[in-house]
């Protein structure tokens, strides 16, 4: 597979995408400059965390307006496969490309640590290698990841099973004390209604070797090559 | 030339954590008449060139498009031409 990782001014884990899609997954994989404006010949592209744009305004509220923006809006219409982590979340909220937006952390503090999140459906090509119901131990590190969503936008992402992750106890309970930033209903990660395009607060990339504490990332990135039928 | 004010309002049932904190801040300086507290934005703009309406409504677009985010943001502006 060929991955593309987006790097806006003020990326700061792209390095950890490029690293981890190359060494850890032995894939293909290049940077792609914010000024550019053809995706052609990629199979996934990565939005990564990061502060783009200064996180002025909004988070992602800039970023969604640079030239690459555009070829990310019309390879994921096409259905090619965009994963959007932590910032890059925020800037496919603010694109349009899934439904909500993002609020200050109810406790106005920069969260940083593991959590556990509970994986809600294995219908889509990030999580067909995960159990539902499997809980996941992998970090957050941000101050804007209260996810908020009009309640009939999010009876219908529910119903077309767009919900892929909720903040959870390391059990699996999903209640309130385990939300980190005061998300909608413990959400921490959506997919579009065709599934090709995921966002979600946790770096899985931070999560992809035993030596980093967790490898439980992984499963994101190898349910994709599995669902692309990608020679791991 | 136009002066223009802009002020962006997060949405009624929209809950607004900073505001909530200014709130028990100031309960707890003592200002108990304060019933309830939310934060938005404020911005200066200065338009030029065309007629009042048009300027206003060129600039209701660059709200709609990247000053508020009309999931959780409500708008109001004042043109001064």
């Amino acid at each position: 597979m060929k991955f593309g990782v987006v790097v806006f001014p003020g990326s700061n884990c792209d390095h950890d995408c490029h690293y981890v899609i190359r060494e850890v997954l032995g894939q293909d994989v290049d940077y792609v400059w914010h000024g550019s404006t053809d995706v052609r010949g990629y199979d996934c592209l990565v939005l990564p965390g990061g502060f783009s744009y200064g996180d002025y305004l909004r988070t992602g509220a800039v970023a969604r307006f640079s030239p690459v923006m555009k070829a990310v809006e019309e390879f994921a219409a096409a259905g090619g496969y965009v994963i959007g982590i932590c910032n890059g979340f925020q800037i496919l909220l603010e694109a349009g490309l899934l439904p909500g937006a993002m609020m200050r952390n109810t406790g106005l503090k920069f969260v940083c640590r593991f959590v556990d999140i509970r994986v809600e459906t294995t219908s889509t090509p990030w999580t067909n290698s995960a159990k539902v119901g499997e809980v996941l131990s992998i970090p957050i590190a941000h101050n804007e990841g209260n996810y908020q969503v009009p309640p009939d936008a999010l009876e219908e992402m529910k119903r077309r099973g767009q919900v892929v992750f909720r903040y959870s106890s390391p059990e699996g309970s999903v209640l309130p004390e385990f939300c980190p930033n005061g998300s909608n209903e413990n959400i921490a990660g959506i997919c579009s209604r065709e599934g090709n395009v995921l966002g979600m607060m946790p770096h899985p990339e931070r999560a992809s070797e035993a030596e980093l504490g967790s490898s439980d990332g992984l499963v994101i990135w190898n349910s994709l090559l599995a669902h692309c039928g990608a020679s791991v | 030339m136009a002066d223009a004010k802009v002020f962006i309002t997060l949405k009624e049932g929209i809950l607004d954590p900073q505001g909530k904190t200014l709130l028990r801040a100031l309960r707890e300086l003592g200002y108990d008449e304060v019933e309830d507290l939310r934060v938005g934005k404020y911005m200066e703009v200065k338009l030029t060139g065309g007629d009042a309406g048009t300027l206003e409504s060129r600039l209701g677009e660059m709200c709609e498009r990247l000053l508020a985010n009309p999931i959780i943001e409500d708008y109001r502006m004042e043109v001064d031409v």
